[in-house]
């Protein structure tokens, strides 16, 4: 815990720093505002103890009903950026390259667990834009194996309070994922899973089909096609706003003092003896003393830049969503037999997830013939859906490994580090990949959550074969 | 995505399989570097590709497809059996 402890010291001081700036800059301000930033000082001075995140978190302007009353009184002219914009310094102790949620979650957990703050997150589009804002928002942790419940359950219990942490509402709903048992073979297996997870401490049940109507009416259990025998049900799976989960992440950031620099495609990995000194970017040439690459589909042009290859494919993965109609369908389903899965969001529309399309490509694109293979079946399985209009289509570049698990690990290139491989099912380890990530990154060495997950298990044979749990990824 | 099989013909996509890249399996005592590379690692370019595709709703024969994974181009088809395999008698 030497390090640790060390970095949480140093974040106490830089800690102090945000906060007497940020209240010189608040008292400049009205008298309202005023009042508010010494509230922020003395509630953060009263609880010394705790981690410094939610200090750092507090040194913003917080965000509570107090505060939109305080808005609403002055027609909310007074809100601010979430994050700022900065030009990007020369050089910065780390670069991520990526700011999706996992870059983000990364840089946080950087300066929430380790103090390291001197970060700059670059990314190519803008904030949040790849796969973080195109999936299908599911969170659950009912893996088979032992390294991904770990994680995948770390994730999930980071998000139960990620809203508190990060004080930005990310809409966490622990309101159940279901996963069908459409075949006797997808049945064995589920309750294969569910033993594995009562030893890994992970909650789930088998339930029966009957259950399975009582918890979604709409269903149809009896088939002919696709008869359901039955499901693997985690309580405490769900749902979450996926662009909350980054723009939470990037505020928390930016009150650190980390840089998000949008718009800046890294077209370049610079090294000296074998060790990474910076990257090359449209917007110049940026230093680094370690560098962390986060892109989930673009990861093989990274290493490609940095001199290494991945055992890794980019294939597209196939989403649509629904008009919206009254809530006919409180919790997630997933029918991974026909390669489908559905929840309904909270405006309304219903969120479907398709297979991924059956070759590599890059193209960000919907797939008619998926999209067509997926409806039909989930038609079947909801009759009720059957007359619903599609209003929108898309495809994510998902990064897929062999063995449908992740990769974090340090690689070839000294003081370079990756974090790839999340294939169709990143979203819901944004935190716990994060976590992970950022003690890789701030030690050099992988903590017990990422050690598992390293480049070289593919040489040495130490599969973490997840295709089944990972549904739609074969 | 239309894909001209030289057998029968401009098919479309959903007549074939993708096989994956086509990349060239070593000699049996190439070296465990050049195995791990065989069965692991993958280009996976993000522009002109090749790859490996069975006509699987046609003739079934395997192909080598040439393609471009930005824009679904198909720059050309041939029988694989003319493409090299290393490691074979």
């Amino acid at each position: 815990m030497g390090p640790a402890e060390e970095g949480r010291q140093k974040a106490g001081g830089n800690v102090a720093n945000f906060r007497s700036s940020a209240a010189s800059s608040l008292g400049k301000r009205g008298a309202a505002l005023h009042v508010s930033s010494v509230i922020v000082i003395l509630s953060g001075a009263a609880r010394v103890s705790r981690p410094p995140c939610r200090s750092v978190v507090e040194a913003m302007k917080r965000y509570s009903a107090l505060a939109i009353a305080r808005e609403a009184a002055r027609y909310h002219r007074g809100w601010e950026r979430a994050w700022a914009s900065p030009e990007p310094k020369g050089d910065y102790e780390i670069v991520i390259v990526g700011a999706g949620g996992h870059g983000l979650a990364t840089a946080y957990y950087l300066g929430r667990n380790f103090g390291i703050t001197d970060v700059a997150v670059l990314e190519k589009g803008w904030l949040g834009g790849g796969n973080t804002g195109r999936n299908t928002t599911i969170i659950r942790s009912n893996y088979l194996q032992d390294p991904s419940a770990a994680i995948y359950e770390k994730a999930r219990a980071l998000y139960e309070t990620m809203s508190r942490d990060l004080n930005f509402n990310v809409m966490f709903s622990p309101r159940g994922v279901m996963m069908l048992a459409q075949t006797e073979h997808e049945r064995r297996g589920y309750l294969r899973t569910v033993h594995a997870n009562a030893l890994q401490g992970v909650k789930t049940e088998f339930i029966t089909p009957e259950r399975v109507k009582e918890l979604v009416p709409i269903i149809r259990i009896e088939g002919p096609r696709y008869p359901v025998l039955g499901a693997l049900w985690q309580p405490r799976g769900g749902t979450a706003r996926h662009d909350a989960v980054a723009w939470g992440y990037a505020r928390a950031c930016s009150a650190m003092g980390m840089h998000i620099i949008q718009n800046c495609e890294v077209t370049g990995i610079v090294s000296e003896g074998g060790r990474v000194s910076g990257v090359e970017t449209v917007r110049g040439r940026i230093g680094c003393r370690k560098l962390a690459i986060v892109v989930a589909g673009h990861s093989g042009r990274l290493a490609e830049m940095a001199g290494f290859r991945l055992p890794i494919e980019s294939v597209a993965l196939q989403a649509l969503v629904s008009e919206p109609v009254r809530p006919v369908l409180d919790v997630v389903v997933m029918a991974n037999t026909v390669h489908g899965y559905i929840s309904q969001s909270d405006k309304g529309e219903l969120v479907i997830g398709g297979g991924t399309d059956g070759f590599n490509n890059y193209t960000q694109r919907g797939s008619f013939h998926h999209v067509e293979e997926t409806v039909r079946a989930l038609v079947e399985t909801f009759p009720i859906i059957s007359r619903l209009r599609m209003m929108r289509q898309w495809g994510g570049i998902v990064d897929m490994t062999g063995d449908r698990s992740p990769i974090i690990s340090k690689t070839p290139l000294e003081g370079c580090f990756i974090n790839c491989g999340w294939g169709t099912g990143g979203f819901k380890a944004i935190p716990g990949s994060g976590w992970a990530m950022a003690e890789l990154v701030a030690r050099g060495t992988p903590g017990p959550l990422a050690a598992p997950f390293g480049l070289e298990r593919f040489r040495e044979g130490r599969f973490i074969d997840e295709s089944v749990a990972a549904g739609v990824a074969h | 995505m239309r894909i001209t099989c030289p057998f029968c013909g401009e098919r479309d996509l959903r007549e074939f399989t993708c096989r994956g890249a086509a990349v060239e399996r070593p000699a049996p005592g190439a070296g465990e570097a050049a195995w791990d590379a065989y069965l692991h690692l993958r280009d996976n370019p993000a522009g002109p590709s090749r790859e490996y595709w069975q006509h699987t709703g046609g003739c079934r024969a395997w192909l080598v497809v040439s393609r471009d994974t930005l824009s679904h181009a198909v720059a050309g088809c041939r029988p694989a059996s003319g493409h090299r395999r290393g490691g074979r008698p």
